[in-house]
């Protein structure tokens, strides 16, 4: 699915610009040496966390989106960051929980 | 290893401990460059992961590093030499869920302990020689051929 579709699908919000990419699958955790370990490339990846090393390391992997969950505010650093790196954040009001069950509802 | 000689290319980088800003900036700039060798996709993923565990436990953990990038046909090797408090029990610290990380430090989402495990899972061979007091050098090398 498309970062776009899925964005629609689940209206979510985007805080900087929605890059075209792919989404296969996602990634859930608040720990990021857990993304590093386990992510696969293409996924979502579902947090609480909202730092600036959040970017650096969703790069790294091949992170196609960071959604970051029940509506917690983020850093124009972060932002600046995100772009220049070409990675979308979404936010949502939902929780982790009821979050990633509207994903796998959707089909990732 | 026997092709040390001829180096492709080699970069030199230097990470500040305690700049959770800049925290990865050495890893993002090493997988930009293996990309544009044209390097195949795993094996620029497993030197990412591998260099970027190694540059947050500078950044959490060390005063300094020099980091030393090196490219030849057949590994790409990543050195990060610090100045810091250094390993007290290696096979400890190699231990997953094993951290000796501040709270403030967990609350980012560091210090789960499987930093050096990680690194160890994506290299080929690791290298790590501590000196309490002193500083960590850890080598990293990846057989380039995936």
């Amino acid at each position: 699915m498309r970062l776009a579709e899925l964005k629609d699908k689940l209206s979510l919000k985007s805080l900087n610009d929605v890059y075209d990419k792919d989404v296969e699958g996602a990634f859930v955790s608040d720990m990021v040496s857990d993304v590093m370990a386990g992510a696969k490339p293409a996924s979502v990846w579902v947090t609480t966390q909202t730092h600036k090393n959040v970017v650096a390391a969703a790069n790294l992997v091949d992170i196609a989106a960071v959604i970051v969950t029940r509506g917690r505010p983020v850093s124009d650093e972060t932002l600046e960051m995100a772009s220049r790196a070409e990675l979308t954040i979404l936010t949502t009001d939902l929780d982790t929980y009821s979050l990633v069950g509207k994903l796998h509802a959707a089909g990732v | 290893m026997s092709d040390e000689g001829q180096i492709m290319l080699r970069e030199t980088f230097t990470v500040a401990g305690g700049d959770f800003s800049h925290a990865g900036r050495v890893s993002t700039t090493i997988k930009s460059m293996l990309k544009q060798i044209g390097f195949p996709s795993a094996v620029i993923r497993r030197t990412a992961i591998a260099t970027y565990e190694a540059e947050m436990n500078v950044v959490v953990y060390a005063d300094r590093a020099d980091v030393t990038f090196e490219v030849t046909p057949k590994t790409i090797r990543v050195t990060l030499a610090d100045q810091g408090q250094g390993i007290a029990d290696l096979e400890l610290a190699m231990q997953e869920g094993f951290s000796t990380a501040t709270d403030e430090i967990r609350e980012m989402g560091f210090g789960a302990g499987m930093g050096l495990p990680n690194i160890k899972r994506n290299a080929d061979e690791l290298e790590i020689n501590s000196e309490v007091g002193v500083g960590t050098t850890v080598k990293i090398t990846i057989n380039a051929g995936e």
